[in-house]
C-alpha cells in the first residue's frame, strides 16, 4: 500500500514528489508517457514571471508571487540553471501606457521590485526594442529556467530518496475502498494527488462527476539559434491585452531566443501541431521588437496549457471524496507557480494527513548533469582520463560528448529516447537539429540500454526513427 | 604548446586538398584535424558514382574518390592527421581541441577552415503540422542507410530537388522503399540535370515543380503530407492542396556552410554564400584564417571543392612563408541576376578564376563584367542557379581596371 500516489509527472507532480521524498512516506508517481515533463512542462515560455500580471485575489496571483521567490533557492538545491534575467513590459502610445500603469500599481501592491523607463532609456539596454515603444516597466525579478531540467532533476532526486516512478502507465480506473483507493485493480494507495494536466478531469471522472472541464490552450513558438550578438537581453512582454500576456521574446538559459506564444483553444488536448499560430506570432512580435533574425530560426513548436473552465487554478482536497487532491488547471503562470503549489499541497494538505511521519535522515542529493562548458580544462581532462568518451564530441552545435550522453541515460529517471537525451544534455538542440548527431545518439542509446537500433524511439511509443533494414522491403 | 605551420580543420575533400596544396607550396608541418574516425567527410556516405571526372578522369564513388585523393598525402611526412578530434574554439590562432586523449591547445601560424556544410532542418523552414516522427533531412537519411544499413521510411516523399534529395530518391528506391514524388518550390529543378535524369526519370518518380509541402500529419509517425501548388511569386494557391499518404518526408531544402567556429572570432560572413568573405587567396577578414570547400560556399561537384582546397592551401602556405601580394585590391560587386561571387575581392596582378551563381534560369544571356577601364561580355547559354558558373580573367586584361568590378546577367 502506498501512502501517496501522484498521477502525472509534469513539473507540479514532480515537485510534489520531490518535497514528499524528504519525508518517511511511501510515494508512487504514475505517468502515461515514457518520460517525465512530456506535457505542458515540455513546451512553454521557460520563464518565471515576477507575478505582476495575474488578477488580484486569485490562486494564480498568490502562487506566482510565492513561486517567483522560491525558484532561485530551489534551482540551487536541485543544481539546475536559474538566470535572473529580468523583463521589460513594453508599451507604445497612450492606450498601452495606461495598461502599463495598472501593472505598475499591481507591482506596488504586491511588493514586486520594478522600475519605469522611457522608451529611449530602455532602448539603451535593448537596442532591438521597437521604435514605437514609449514606456517600459522593468521587472528585475523575472527569471528564466529550463522547465524540463527542473522536473527531471526533481524526479531524479525524489527517486534517489525512495519515490517510485512508473512510466508508460496510464490510469484507466480508480475505485474507492474503505480507507484507500485501488488504481487499475492493482495499485493500492491511501491518497491520490491528481496532477494529470490536460487529463485532470478524466481522472476525476473515474470517481465522481468532475467539478471542472479541462480544455487545452495551444501556444506556438519560434526558436532562434544562439546569436553572436544578443538579440534581446531581457524577456520582452507587450502591454497586456484582454487575451493575456501577449507574444513574448524570451532568451533561454542556453542562449537561444523563443518568440511566442499565441493562444488558441484546442479541442484535442494532445494536438501539438503548428500552423497559423506561427503567422500570428510573426505579426504580433513586431509590436515590441525589431530586426528579428529569422534567418537564425532553427525550430518551431507548440505547447498545450491545461485550461479549466473555472478561471483559476483548482487546488484542493475533493469536497466529496476524502484523500483525493485536485491540482488542476495549471496553465500560465503554472510554471512560475509550481514550487509554491507543491509546497502548499505538501505542507497544507498532505502532511496533516500523516502527522506521525518523520523527516528522512539520510537524504541523498543528486549529482548535477555533467556540463563540460562549465568546467576548467583541468577538470575536463580529469574526466576524460577516467572515461575517454568525455572527449568524444557527438553534438558539435551544442558541444555534447558521448560521456555526457551516457551519463544522462544511466541515471535514475534517465533518458530512454532521443528526445529524452536531448532534453537532458542537448544534442540535437542546435542549428543542425540533430542532422549530424542523431544517428550517433541512436547508437549510444541502443548500446547503453542493450536494445536493437531499430527499437530506439524519437519520443513517444510509435515514434521509431528507423523503419526497416536496407533491402528488407524488397 | 604544440605548434604547426598550418592547421586545417576538417579532413574532407577540401581539407585534404588544402594540405596537398600547402605542401606543394613549401610547408613542412601541416596538421589536419578530423572529427570522425576516418578521412573523407561527407564523401564517405556518398556511395553513388559520379565523383572525380575532372580530377581523375574516371567516375568514382564518394569513398573511392576520398581514398584516391588521400593516397596523395598518406605517406607524406609533412602532413599529419588526428581523428576523433573536434575544434571547440579558436582564439588568436590557438585552437582548443577535444579528443578522447583529452583537451589540448594547438598554436597555428595559419588556419584553414574546411568544415563543410550542414543541411537546413525542418525547423528552419517553419514546417507546419504535427510533431510526428518521419521528417528527416536527406543527408541524415543517407547516413542511416549507407553507413548504418537502415531505411527511415517505406513510402517516401521528398521536398526540394537539391542533389542529395534526388540521389536519395534513387537510393531508397533501390533499397526497397517506394518514392512517391519530389516537390520543388521553384519552377525549375535545383539539382544537376544528370541527377534529374538518372535519379527521377529513370525510375518514373514524378517531379512536382512549383509545389511545396504545406503541412505534415500523423500521430506518432508521419501518415501524410499536404502538397500545394505555388504561383510565379511562390505564393501558395488555396484550393490546390492534395493529401499524399507517406510515412517519411525527406528534406533537401538547402545547405548552409558550417562557419560557427570562425563566426565566433569575428570573421565577416557573406549573407549570400553564408560563408566567409574572402579575397583571391581565400583569406577571410581575419588575417591568417582561410576557408575553402563547402564551408566557403556550397559546391556542385567534389572536383571543384578539391581544386579550391588546393588553391587555398597554396595561398595559406604563401602566407605562412611571408609571401604576400602587394598589388591593389579590387572588390567584386554583384547585381541583376548574379546572386553571389567568390572571391568577394581580389589582388590585381595575376589570373583569377571567379565562381558564382545566377539567381534564376537564363536561356540565352551574357555575363556583363565591367568597371572603369574594363568591359567584357561573356555569352552563356542555358544557365541555371543549380550549376555553379566559372569565369577566368587574365591579369593583363584587368591591369587597366580602376575601382570596383561589377558583375551582372544581361538577357
Amino acid at each position: 500500500m502506498f501512502d501517496i500516489t501522484i498521477i502525472g509527472a509534469g513539473i507540479t507532480g514532480s515537485l510534489i514528489a520531490h518535497s514528499l521524498s524528504k519525508l518517511d512516506l511511501k510515494v508512487l508517481v504514475l505517468e502515461k508517457e515514457n518520460d517525465v515533463a512530456e506535457g505542458a512542462t515540455g513546451a512553454n515560455s521557460a520563464m518565471v514571471h515576477s507575478g505582476h500580471d495575474p488578477k488580484p485575489g486569485t490562486l494564480k496571483c498568490k502562487y506566482n508571487l510565492l513561486g517567483n521567490r522560491m525558484y532561485p533557492d530551489l534551482c540551487k538545491e536541485l543544481q539546475v540553471s536559474y538566470v535572473p534575467i529580468g523583463a521589460y513590459v513594453a508599451a507604445g502610445g497612450e492606450e498601452e501606457e495606461e495598461k502599463l500603469d495598472t501593472l505598475i500599481a499591481q507591482c506596488e501592491e504586491r511588493h514586486i521590485p520594478y522600475e519605469v523607463l522611457s522608451g529611449d532609456e530602455a532602448r539603451e539596454n535593448e537596442p532591438n526594442l521597437s521604435d514605437r515603444i514609449s514606456k517600459v516597466l522593468s521587472l528585475p525579478t523575472t527569471g528564466i529556467i529550463t522547465p524540463w531540467e527542473v522536473t527531471i532533476a526533481a524526479m531524479e532526486e525524489a527517486m534517489l530518496n525512495g519515490v517510485e516512478l512508473k512510466l508508460d502507465y496510464e490510469v484507466k480506473k480508480i475505485e474507492k475502498a474503505d480507507d484507500h483507493f485501488v488504481i487499475n485493480d492493482e495499485i493500492e494507495t491511501k491518497v491520490i494527488v491528481n496532477c494529470a494536466g490536460a487529463h485532470c478531469d478524466e481522472i476525476t471522472e473515474m470517481l465522481r462527476p468532475s467539478p471542472y472541464h479541462t480544455e487545452a490552450r495551444k501556444g506556438e513558438y519560434f526558436v532562434l539559434d544562439h546569436l553572436d550578438g544578443k538579440f534581446v537581453n531581457h524577456v520582452i512582454y507587450p502591454a497586456p491585452s484582454a487575451k493575456g500576456k501577449g507574444v513574448l521574446a524570451v532568451p533561454t538559459v542556453h542562449g537561444n531566443v523563443l518568440l511566442g506564444p499565441n493562444s488558441e483553444f484546442c479541442e484535442d488536448v494532445e494536438d501539438d501541431s503548428t500552423g497559423e499560430g506561427l503567422d500570428f506570432v510573426r505579426s504580433e512580435i513586431t509590436k515590441t521588437v525589431k530586426n528579428i533574425p529569422y534567418h537564425k530560426m532553427i525550430h518551431t513548436f507548440a505547447g498545450l496549457r491545461p485550461h479549466i473552465d473555472l478561471k483559476d487554478f483548482y487546488i484542493q482536497e475533493d469536497d466529496q471524496i476524502e484523500n483525493f487532491i485536485h491540482v488542476a488547471g495549471i496553465e500560465s503562470p503554472g510554471l512560475s507557480a509550481a514550487p509554491a503549489i507543491a509546497k502548499d499541497v505538501v505542507e497544507g494538505i498532505l502532511m496533516p494527513k500523516f502527522i506521525e511521519c518523520k523527516v528522512k535522515e539520510n537524504y541523498v542529493r543528486r549529482k548535477p548533469f555533467i556540463d563540460l562548458s562549465k568546467m576548467s580544462d583541468e577538470q575536463v581532462n580529469e574526466l576524460i582520463a577516467k572515461d575517454p568518451d568525455f572527449g568524444k564530441l557527438i553534438c558539435r552545435c551544442e558541444k555534447v560528448s558521448k560521456g555526457q550522453i551516457k551519463d544522462v541515460i544511466n541515471r535514475r529517471c534517465g533518458a530512454t529516447t532521443v528526445k529524452g537525451v536531448k532534453m537532458r544534455c542537448r544534442p540535437g538542440m542546435g542549428r543542425c537539429q540533430g542532422g549530424f548527431c542523431e544517428p550517433e545518439v541512436v547508437k549510444i542509446l541502443a548500446e547503453e540500454l542493450h536494445k536493437e537500433t531499430k527499437d530506439i524511439l524519437l519520443d513517444k511509443d510509435g515514434s521509431n526513427i528507423l523503419v526497416a533494414q536496407a533491402k528488407e522491403a524488397l | 604548446m604544440e605548434r604547426h605551420q598550418l592547421v586545417i580543420i576538417g579532413a574532407g575533400s577540401a581539407g585534404i586538398a588544402a594540405a596537398l596544396g600547402a605542401y606543394e607550396n613549401g610547408l613542412e608541418d601541416i596538421l589536419l584535424i578530423e572529427r570522425e574516425n576516418e578521412y573523407g567527410g561527407i564523401l564517405q556516405q556518398c556511395i553513388h558514382n559520379g565523383f572525380g571526372l575532372h580530377t581523375f578522369n574516371e567516375e568514382l564513388s564518394g569513398p573511392a574518390y576520398a581514398e584516391k585523393y588521400y593516397d596523395l598525402i598518406k605517406d607524406n611526412e609533412c602532413i599529419s592527421i588526428i581523428y576523433d578530434s573536434v575544434v571547440t574554439k579558436i582564439e588568436d590562432k590557438v585552437l582548443t581541441v577535444s579528443s578522447p586523449e583529452g583537451l589540448k591547445h594547438i598554436q597555428a601560424d595559419a588556419i584553414v577552415l574546411s568544415t563543410g556544410c550542414r543541411e537546413r532542418p525542418a525547423g528552419a523552414i517553419g514546417m507546419k503540422g504535427n510533431r510526428c516522427q518521419g521528417v528527416y533531412t536527406a543527408g541524415t537519411a543517407q547516413k542511416y542507410l549507407n553507413k548504418e544499413g537502415y531505411l527511415v521510411g517505406k513510402k517516401v516523399f521528398i521536398l526540394g530537388s537539391g542533389d542529395i534529395g534526388l540521389i536519395m530518391a534513387r537510393r531508397m528506391t533501390l533499397e526497397g522503399a517506394k518514392v512517391i514524388g519530389v516537390a520543388e518550390l521553384q519552377p525549375y529543378s535545383n539539382g544537376l540535370a544528370r541527377n534529374i535524369k538518372q535519379c527521377l526519370e529513370d525510375f518514373d518518380i514524378p517531379l512536382y515543380l512549383s509545389h511545396t509541402v504545406e503541412a505534415v500529419h500523423g500521430d506518432q509517425r508521419l501518415e501524410s503530407i499536404t502538397l500545394i501548388k505555388v504561383d510565379e511569386k511562390l505564393k501558395k494557391i488555396p484550393g490546390s492542396e492534395q493529401e499524399i499518404p507517406c510515412d517519411c518526408l525527406l528534406l533537401s531544402v538547402g545547405l548552409i556552410p558550417e562557419n560557427t567556429l570562425i563566426e565566433e572570432i569575428g570573421v565577416k560572413l557573406d549573407a549570400r554564400t553564408k560563408g566567409a568573405i574572402v579575397d583571391d587567396r581565400y583569406m577571410s577578414s581575419v588575417e591568417g584564417i582561410f576557408a575553402c570547400g563547402n564551408a566557403l560556399h556550397v559546391h556542385d561537384l567534389v572536383d571543384y571543392v578539391s581544386q579550391e582546397g588546393k588553391k587555398c592551401g597554396r595561398a595559406a602556405a604563401d602566407y605562412v612563408l611571408g609571401i604576400s601580394p602587394q598589388s591593389e585590391v579590387v572588390k567584386n560587386v554583384v547585381s541583376n541576376g548574379v546572386s553571389y561571387m567568390v572571391p568577394q575581392s581580389f589582388h590585381k596582378g595575376k589570373d583569377i578564376e571567379f565562381m558564382f551563381r545566377v539567381s534564376r534560369v537564363y536561356k540565352e544571356s551574357f555575363i556583363h563584367i565591367y568597371g572603369e577601364g574594363f568591359d567584357k561580355k561573356i555569352k552563356k547559354l542555358g544557365i541555371v542557379p543549380s550549376e555553379m558558373q566559372k569565369v577566368s580573367l587574365k591579369k593583363d586584361d584587368l591591369s587597366s581596371l580602376k575601382g570596383e568590378l561589377h558583375w551582372e546577367v544581361v538577357e
